[in-house]
């Protein structure tokens, strides 16, 4: 009885869905369209809650931010926002160098990301596709640099820095993470199925040297991989606080540094620290609604090659 | 005048850039060669070379500065041996600040991986609008640590914070988040648990969408419920993800700074230290005790730690790999007695 029950179902996940043999499988297939049944109001009542809760930090900062410090003592938080958003963001222009600071963290977030692609595509495409000796142990290398806490060396960098007198330029920000180990495996990973050998070796063929080879076959194959990457670089850089806390002054902040100093001063106005917050997301938040697919299926891409 | 050249055209290519480059075709194979061998090379070399310029460097020249008395200002001291790693392993204070770091790093990894989890499961459904949810749940990524910190720290804070306003609403005392240990671990946990169970749960999600669909099918005709085929087939299948988070997490969460750093930036860690990291005692040993040296110590301790970390990560996920090569479990087992069945 069982057995006969099982066979059409053992085939069903071998055979293409109109080549079965029987028409009884088919709506089974229909039923199983996902991991489960359709979802129900349960499944999206849900993820609206965790909508809510992504969402609502943000909001309420823009509301805050909006409005003045008394805002905070309301017992239940006001839901909407206030008209004072362009006051509190005057105060954080006459606090801290708001445009100095985003010009520095895109310029710095912009060159790292440059250095880092294009260093990681070039030893990522020698990995995937080309013969040299001591490949295989020069990957090795790689891979286990890439669970080395590299950011625990900052006391000699930081010493190396003030001795080429580096502190408070944007170069020291940028210069210690112009290469990473993640960059060159990632590039590693996507390269090595999506060239095929042939094609570089018609290349050869055709007369094309080394350099040439890897410009126009490895490059224009790369272009996705180097845009998830490039997506990502850009972000850490743009997040990252403690190097350039260290080796920035006040002056010549990166948006990081210079936020912290809202919240860092003596006298506090949580409004004008909010709006802060708030104001710096906005262009990330204007990079999500653009890039945000590009930035989901990255994630779920790196999940899947690492 | 190479397009007037008398020879058929496939002769033709490979002599137009034998031309275009050297007229002499030895030394054209030469280069060729020198070419093939060396380029390579020269691909990996901008990497290994920056490499170890701003990464291995330092961190190899920490273990040499811990060794000295060092100042920030005045410098390279007396060589004192092991002196800084036997006073820092009886510094009440770095002990303090590893409590702390791994407390807090608890409280941020088991919730984050399970409500992660949770999610993934509930996104790995046949949803209407699949990228506008998946975008809800990744939102929190894109607001910078610092910005985070700027609005959970006014969320959590003490007298006017949202969180005791809406708590005093329904008679509850207020929680005094910066003051105690564990309420301003758990406010720090938030901090980080909110930006990163998203960015985990599609990373988990992507593993989960590659299990096969046959998979669930038949063991919902075996009666399998939608828990029960969540934990017998979707969590083994994922595992290796589920372990690589795992160990991203650690890497990271064991070198938290900015979320503690401006939770009370008036001082590093609280005013007695409940919530100063590994890290954030670093910091303050480094550019505010000025002892270069100590720091040093530390920050190499602490590299030590991480390492022991993820080694342990690594033989925990090998062994659970073995075992189930070793001895198959129930659905497997069950699977193979079905497929032994249908073919005889």
């Amino acid at each position: 009885m069982s057995t006969i029950e099982e066979a059409p179902r053992a085939t069903a996940g071998v055979l293409p869905a109109e080549k079965k043999p029987s028409g009884r499988p088919a709506p089974l297939r229909k039923r199983f369209v996902g991991s489960g049944e359709k979802p129900g109001f349960l499944t999206y009542g849900l993820l609206l809650a965790f909508l809510v809760s992504s969402a609502y930090p943000l909001w309420w900062s823009a509301v805050i931010g909006s409005r003045s410090n008394e805002a905070l003592g309301e017992t239940w938080p006001p839901l909407l926002p206030g008209g004072n958003f362009w006051t509190n963001v005057g105060e954080v222009f006459d606090t801290i160098p708001f445009w100095l600071a985003l010009g520095n963290s895109v310029l710095i977030s912009s060159i790292i990301t440059l250095s880092v692609v294009g260093f990681s595509t070039l030893a990522g495409y020698a990995f995937a596709k080309l013969r040299f000796k001591g490949r295989n142990g020069l990957m090795l290398m790689v891979v286990a640099t890439m669970a080395i806490p590299t950011q625990l060396g900052i006391i000699p960098l930081f010493m190396v820095m003030r001795t080429l007198g580096w502190t408070g330029e944007i170069g020291a920000v940028v210069v210690p993470t112009l290469v990473t180990a993640f960059g060159v495996f990632f590039m590693r990973q996507y390269l090595v199925d999506v060239i095929p050998d042939e094609l570089i070796e018609s290349a050869r063929m055709d007369g094309a040297n080394m350099i040439s080879t890897f410009w126009h076959v490895a490059m224009p194959a790369a272009k996705p991989a180097m845009a998830i990457l490039g997506l990502f670089t850009f972000m850490t850089a743009w997040t990252d606080f403690l190097w350039p806390l260290l080796v920035l002054d006040a002056g010549n902040p990166t948006l990081q540094t210079a936020l912290s100093q809202l919240q860092s001063a003596r006298y506090v106005d949580y409004s004008v620290v909010l709006a802060g917050a708030v104001l710096a997301t906005l262009p990330l938040l204007v990079l999500f609604a653009l890039a945000g697919k590009q930035l989901i299926s990255g994630i779920m891409q790196g999940a899947v090659k690492g | 005048m190479e397009g007037k050249s008398p020879m058929t055209t496939t002769v033709n290519r490979p002599a137009k850039t034998l031309a275009a480059i050297k007229p002499k075709p030895t030394f054209k194979q030469r280069l060729n060669v020198f070419d093939v061998k060396a380029s390579p090379y020269l691909y990996i070399a901008p990497f290994f070379i920056l490499f170890a310029l701003v990464g291995l460097f330092p961190l190899v020249y920490t273990f040499v500065v811990s060794l000295f008395d060092w100042h920030l200002l005045k410098g390279q001291g007396d060589f004192v041996g092991l002196q800084n790693f036997t006073e820092v392993l009886q510094d009440r204070f770095f002990w303090n600040s590893l409590f702390n770091t791994v407390s807090i790093f608890l409280l941020s990894a088991i919730p984050q991986l399970a409500v992660a989890l949770f999610l993934a499961a509930v996104l790995d459904q046949n949803l209407r609008a699949k990228t506008f949810w998946r975008m809800s749940v990744l939102l929190p990524y894109i607001v910078t640590p610092v910005a985070v910190a700027m609005i959970f720290t006014n969320m959590f804070g003490e007298q006017y914070g949202l969180i005791n306003n809406v708590l005093g609403n329904f008679g509850l005392d207020p929680v005094m988040w910066k003051n105690e240990t564990l309420p301003s671990h758990i406010a720090i946990a938030t901090m980080v648990n909110w930006r990163w169970t998203g960015y985990n749960a599609l990373i988990l999600l992507a593993a989960m969408q590659a299990v096969p669909r046959d998979l669930y099918e038949s063991a919902a005709l075996d009666g399998a419920g939608a828990l029960r085929r969540f934990f017998s087939i979707t969590l083994p299948s994922i595992r290796p993800t589920m372990v690589f988070v795992v160990i991203t997490s650690t890497i990271g969460g064991l070198q938290i700074f900015t979320e503690p750093r401006l939770f009370d930036p008036a001082t590093a860690g609280g005013s007695q230290r409940q919530f100063q990291t590994t890290v954030l005692y670093l910091w303050e040993m480094a550019f505010q005790r000025q002892n270069f040296g100590k720091a040093s110590t530390i920050a190499w301790l602490l590299f030590l730690i991480i390492v022991l970390f993820g080694v342990i990560n690594y033989l925990i996920s090998r062994r659970i790999a073995t075992a189930d090569a070793a001895k198959p479990t129930r659905s497997t087992r069950r699977a193979r007695k079905r497929a032994e069945r249908t073919t005889r």
